[in-house]
C-alpha cells in the first residue's frame, strides 16, 4: 500500500469505486461541507474537494478535506498549480499529510480568465504532470524538489485528470502515459456523455497497458436540465456533448428524471469497458441526486476494507 | 522585436496637463514598427495634443523629434539640446526607452506615451503576436521551435491540457492552442517522440524570478 486509503484499497482488491465531488462554499461555514459529507457518505469511498473550481475564490480544498475527515469521510484533496508554487505545494502536502489527508489529486486548473478575479496573476512554476512528480519524488525518495530529505513519510495516493474528448484524440493516450510515468496512482475522467468515444480512448489505453498500471474511474455528471445540457454543450471547452443529449433532455417531460437516466446508462456502459476500475460523479450543485444514481446504479453497498 | 501600444489619448493628455513646454519624443526602431511611435505617430500626436490644448485654451508648445533607438545611451545623449528646452518628454518607445531618458535627465519628467505589451512577431500588416518571454533559457529545440512558455495561456511544459479544442486554446477561440501547433509541426517533422518524455521542471532563475537581470560581456567592454 502506497497510502493506506479507503480509496486505494478498494481498488487494490479489484472493486468498483465510486467517488464524487463535494464543492466547497463560498465562505466560512464547515456546515456546508458537513452537509455534503453526511449526505454521500454511505455512498460514495471517497470525496472530492475542489480547489478553488473554475477559478472562483471557495474555501480551501484542505480545510474542506479536513473537515469531511473529521467526520470520518475520506476526502480526496483536489491541487491546481495555477495558485501555487512549488514551495507553496510542497508545504500544503507536508500539511496536508499532518493532518490525515492520503489522497491527493493533480490539476492544471482552470484559468483564471474564467473565475471571479480575472486580473489575478496565474503561477503555473510547474505544471499538472510535474505535480505528479513532485508529489512521487515526495513520497517515494523522501525528498523534496530541492534535493533535501523530507523528515516523516508522506502516504500518499496520486491522482490525476484525463480528457479522453479533448485534442489532439490521438494524443490523449500518450499524456495518460505521461501521466502513469510521473506516478499517477488513479485517473478521474472528464465527464462522459460521448460514450464511444470514450470507449475508443480506452481502447487506446489498454493498447498501452496503461489500464494495468493505473486504476482509472470514469467521470459522469448528472444533468438537471436542457439549459445546462445546452450550455455544456457549447460553452465549456473540453466537454463532448452529443446533439442527441440536448434533444432528450428538450422532449423529455420531466428532465431531471431524464437527467438521471442518462447518466444511469453511460454508468453501465463504462462499466462494460474493459479498464474501467470506479466512476466518479460530478454532480455540480446537484449533490442531492448523487444516492440514488448510486443506489439505481446496482454500486450499493459500498464496501468495507 | 518588442511591441507597443499607443496609450488612449485620453490618458495621455491627462498625462502631459500642465507640462507647457511639452516634447512628444519617438523612437524609430520597435516602436516604429509596432505603429505606435515612430517619427509618422509623434507628428499625429502633436498635432492632436495641439488641437485639444488649443481647445482647452490651455497654453505651451509641442514638440516633437524622434532617435534611431532611445534605449542607447549614444542616441539618446544626441537630444541634450531639446530636452533641456522642454518641461517634460513624452516617450514613445517602449518602457525600455523611457527608462534611458529618465536615467540620462535626471532632472526632467519623463512620461510614457505606450505601453509596452511583448516581444513578437509581426503576423501580417497590423497583427502582431507574442512569441517569445524571454525566459533565460531557451527550449526550442524541444518543442519544435514553437515556445510553450510565451504562447500556452497555462505555461504547460507537458500540453496539450484538456482544454485543447479544434486546434483552439480553452481561454478563447480566437487563440490557437500553442501546444496543439507544436504537436502538428513535430508530427510533420516525424519526431513525435519527443512528446513522450516528460519535460522537467524548469529552474526560473534565468528569468525575472530570479531578481533584475543583467548581461556583462567582459570580451565587448571598452
Ligand atoms: S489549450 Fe493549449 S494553449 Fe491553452 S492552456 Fe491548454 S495547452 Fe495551453
Amino acid at each position: 500500500m502506497k497510502s493506506g486509503s479507503n480509496l486505494e484499497k478498494i481498488l487494490a482488491s479489484g472493486q468498483f469505486a465510486v467517488t464524487a465531488e463535494c464543492g466547497p462554499p463560498k465562505g466560512v461555514s464547515a456546515k456546508a461541507i458537513q452537509r455534503k459529507g453526511d449526505l454521500l457518505k454511505f455512498h460514495c469511498d471517497a470525496l472530492n474537494v475542489t480547489d478553488n473550481q473554475t477559478a472562483i475564490v471557495r474555501m480551501s480544498s484542505l480545510s474542506g478535506c479536513v473537515l469531511l475527515q473529521q467526520m470520518g469521510v475520506e476526502p480526496v484533496m483536489q491541487m491546481v498549480v495555477r495558485d501555487r508554487n512549488r514551495l507553496a505545494i510542497q508545504s500544503d502536502i507536508l500539511g496536508a499529510v499532518a493532518l490525515g489527508i492520503r489522497n491527493v489529486l493533480c490539476l492544471s486548473g482552470d484559468h483564471q480568465k474564467f473565475g471571479n478575479h480575472p486580473g489575478a496573476k496565474g503561477v503555473y512554476d510547474i505544471d499538472s504532470i510535474q505535480l505528479i512528480q513532485t508529489l512521487k519524488l515526495m513520497r517515494d525518495e523522501k525528498k523534496f524538489l530541492s534535493g533535501e530529505d523530507i523528515s516523516g513519510e508522506i502516504p500518499l495516493f496520486i491522482g490525476a485528470a484525463a480528457n479522453p474528448f479533448a485534442d489532439p484524440f490521438e494524443f490523449r493516450a500518450v499524456r495518460l502515459a505521461k501521466k502513469v510515468k510521473a506516478g499517477a496512482d488513479f485517473i478521474q475522467t472528464q465527464a462522459i456523455f460521448d460514450v464511444p468515444k470514450f470507449a475508443r480512448w480506452m481502447e487506446m489505453v489498454r493498447d498501452r497497458g496503461l489500464d494495468k498500471k493505473v486504476h482509472i474511474l470514469a467521470g459522469v455528471i448528472p444533468v438537471k436540465s436542457v439549459g445546462m445540457a445546452r450550455y455544456m454543450k457549447n460553452n465549456v471547452s473540453g466537454l463532448s456533448v452529443p446533439k442527441e443529449l440536448v434533444d432528450r433532455m428538450a422532449d423529455a417531460k420531466d428532465a431531471k428524471e431524464e437527467g438521471v437516466n442518462t447518466c444511469l446508462e453511460i454508468i453501465e456502459q463504462i462499466k462494460e469497458i474493459d479498464g474501467v476500475h470506479g466512476v466518479h460523479i460530478m454532480a455540480v450543485a446537484w449533490e442531492d441526486i448523487v444516492p440514488s444514481i448510486v443506489d439505481k446504479a446496482g454500486l450499493m453497498p459500498r464496501p468495507i476494507v | 522585436m518588442i511591441t507597443t501600444e499607443q496609450k488612449k489619448f485620453e490618458e495621455i493628455e491627462q498625462m502631459t496637463k500642465g507640462y507647457n513646454r511639452l516634447l512628444v519624443l519617438g523612437c524609430e526602431t520597435c516602436s516604429a514598427m509596432s505603429f505606435a511611435g515612430g517619427q509618422r505617430q509623434v507628428s499625429e500626436l502633436a498635432v492632436a495634443l495641439r488641437i485639444a490644448r488649443k481647445t482647452a485654451a490651455q497654453e505651451g508648445e509641442i514638440l516633437e523629434d524622434a532617435v534611431a533607438r532611445q534605449c542607447e545611451p549614444e542616441f539618446v545623449d544626441l537630444l541634450m539640446d531639446i530636452v533641456a528646452d522642454c518641461d517634460a518628454v513624452l516617450s514613445l518607445a517602449c518602457g525600455a526607452g523611457v527608462q534611458m531618458l529618465a536615467e540620462r535627465f535626471p532632472d526632467k519628467i519623463i512620461l510614457p506615451g505606450c505601453n509596452t505589451m511583448f516581444l513578437g512577431v509581426t503576423e501580417e500588416f497590423g497583427v502582431w503576436s507574442e512569441s517569445c518571454a524571454g525566459c533565460g533559457s531557451c527550449i526550442l529545440d524541444k518543442t519544435g521551435g514553437l515556445c510553450p512558455i510565451a504562447r500556452c495561456s497555462k505555461r504547460l511544459f507537458n500540453g496539450p491540457c484538456g482544454g485543447s479544442q479544434n486546434g483552439k486554446c480553452e481561454i478563447n477561440p480566437n487563440v490557437d492552442c500553442v501546444w496543439q501547433l507544436i504537436y502538428d509541426r513535430l508530427k510533420g517533422l516525424n519526431q513525435l517522440e519527443k512528446l513522450e518524455e516528460i519535460f522537467p521542471i524548469k529552474d526560473w532563475s534565468s528569468s525575472f524570478h530570479g531578481g533584475t537581470r543583467k548581461i556583462v560581456r567582459e570580451d565587448l567592454k571598452l
